[in-house]
């Protein structure tokens, strides 16, 4: 505890008679020494811990290319049953990069979401929105089945059973023009409305605050 | 100097007395290649003053009624010293290769390398041997109260340890590169983006992009053998500092002597 009997020193370095000191001046030359020496010292640490950490985490910052890549012609996929295609989610690392899109032409009755240029086919990830294991699509009982903790979605990728907190996450979809061909794009995430958000991983609701909870991720692909 | 007197060493590794007649001058010939190894000590002693430290750190007192539950902590140090052993070694012939190598060089330490197999299952089952033995330890110094004041900071760091350990099985469980594997890192993943607003960034971060790619086993590996590992081996050194500066607690049912005086608790004995 400081002792309150002690008389205060002057805060200027003219009053406490030290050499050399003039007026107004309130710093002496050791406490400008130590802190000029700690300052350099911290200088010279950031130098190399912030680009080190910069190279560390900029993954976080480094937005996705949007890319497409066909998967069939239009007549390959109907309405009643889905078509199990291979795509590459993550290029130069072979089966560890890929994934799998489950694919359908889309069925007015029963899709009810408004239809734009994106999704006359409906492609579903495999990924469950509980945890991200695969999800098998069991056509006897026109549902998708996780094998990890019993997660179970309808026809149309809603949540059927089980823990997901989402429907199942969808590629957006095109038909090139010049070859003809059905092509998938990056994945996006739906709430239980199928409204669109930017891909959120597994195990985030995105109804109601959910959508702030789990904000967006900066790498999110920027459309065209 | 003053020197720090010696310790109570057994009767046989006491130094013999003089023979009557023997002189105090210099050994014979035949003696002098035994006393090397004295002699080195004592350079060693006079430019480090290390035998003080080491003889702090080793021949402390300890109190009466210690059992064999005190032995955990130094069995969990153990299990870290096998892993960080094996584990050097294995990472002379892993590969983090996401493209195939990895799986590929786990196979071959497996199924070519000389005694890799042994190896192997060392540093995989010593990680299921640590992980139980640093909850028996923990549960040790709960139920013995040992956390209780002046240990709480040694009690702290002993968490942070723990949760160190368990940071060490997620990242080591991806590295074999097979299905168990890789499903398995993609739900702890997943397990992290579900904290709210950090966790999406955080799994960002683990995965160093959007998605499992090539830099996410390599960055697991980086965080598996050089990063916890440094901050386990610099927080088990404070850890131990901490222990031999304030001491080990008495077993809650040993009572202090009255009829004694002094240091009425404690034992001297060799731990």
């Amino acid at each position: 505890m400081p002792d309150r009997n002690r008389e205060r020193k002057s805060k200027y370095t003219l009053d406490r008679n030290i050499p050399g000191a003039f007026e107004g001046e309130t710093v002496t030359r050791r406490r400008l020494m130590v802190l000029g020496a700690n300052g350099v010292g911290a200088v010279a640490a950031a130098a190399f811990t912030l680009p080190a950490l910069g190279f560390a985490i900029a993954p976080i910052f480094k937005r996705q290319a949007w890319t497409w890549q066909a998967i069939g012609t239009p007549d390959d996929f109907n309405q009643s049953s889905y078509q199990t295609k291979v795509i590459t989610i993550t290029p130069g690392i072979g089966e560890a990069g890929n994934t799998i899109a489950y694919v359908r032409a889309r069925d007015p009755s029963i899709d009810t979401e408004p239809e734009d240029q994106y999704n006359h086919w409906v492609a579903l990830s495999d990924r469950c929105m509980h945890l991200g294991c695969p999800v098998r699509y069991v056509q006897a009982a026109e549902r998708f089945i996780c094998p990890c903790h019993g997660g179970v979605y309808d026809f149309r990728g809603m949540v059927a059973g089980g823990p997901p907190v989402r429907p199942l996450d969808r590629f957006y979809t095109r038909l090139n023009k010049y070859t003809n061909l059905v092509e998938i794009g990056p994945r996006f995430s739906v709430n239980s409305e199928l409204q669109r958000f930017n891909p959120r991983f597994p195990g985030e609701p995105i109804d109601g605050i959910g959508q702030f909870l789990y904000p967006s991720t900066f790498d999110t692909a920027k459309r065209p | 100097m003053p020197r720090i007197p010696a310790p109570p060493l057994p009767k046989a590794l006491q130094p013999k007395p003089k023979k009557p007649g023997e002189s105090n001058g210099e050994a014979k010939p035949y003696r002098q290649p035994l006393e090397g190894g004295v002699t080195v000590v004592d350079w060693l002693d006079e430019r480090t003053a290390m035998s003080g430290g080491l003889r702090w750190l080793l021949f402390r007192k300890v109190p009466r009624g210690v059992n064999w539950p005190y032995t955990l902590g130094s069995a969990t140090l153990f299990a870290f010293l096998n892993q960080a052993v094996t584990g050097v070694f294995l990472a002379m012939y892993y590969r983090p290769d996401a493209s195939g190598g990895a799986y590929e060089s786990i196979r071959h330490i497996n199924d070519d390398v000389f005694l890799g197999q042994l190896v192997h299952a060392m540093h995989k089952w010593g990680a299921s041997v640590m992980i139980i033995l640093i909850f028996l330890h923990m549960g040790r110094v709960f139920f013995y109260g040992a956390y209780k004041y002046p240990r709480e900071l040694t009690w702290v760091i002993g968490v942070v340890l723990l949760i160190l350990t368990l940071a060490m099985g997620f990242t080591g469980y991806l590295l074999p590169f097979d299905q168990r594997a890789y499903w398995a890192s993609v739900v702890g993943i997943n397990i992290n983006a579900g904290g709210p607003f950090i966790g999406p960034f955080l799994s960002n971060f683990l995965l160093g992009g959007a998605d499992f790619g090539a830099t996410t086993l390599s960055r697991f590996y980086s965080i598996h053998m050089l990063l916890i590992p440094g901050a386990m081996a610099a927080l088990i050194g404070a850890h131990l500092y901490l222990i031999t500066k304030l001491g080990i607690a008495a077993p809650p049912w040993v009572k202090p002597h009255p009829d004694k005086d002094g240091d009425h608790q404690l034992d001297e004995a060799q731990v």
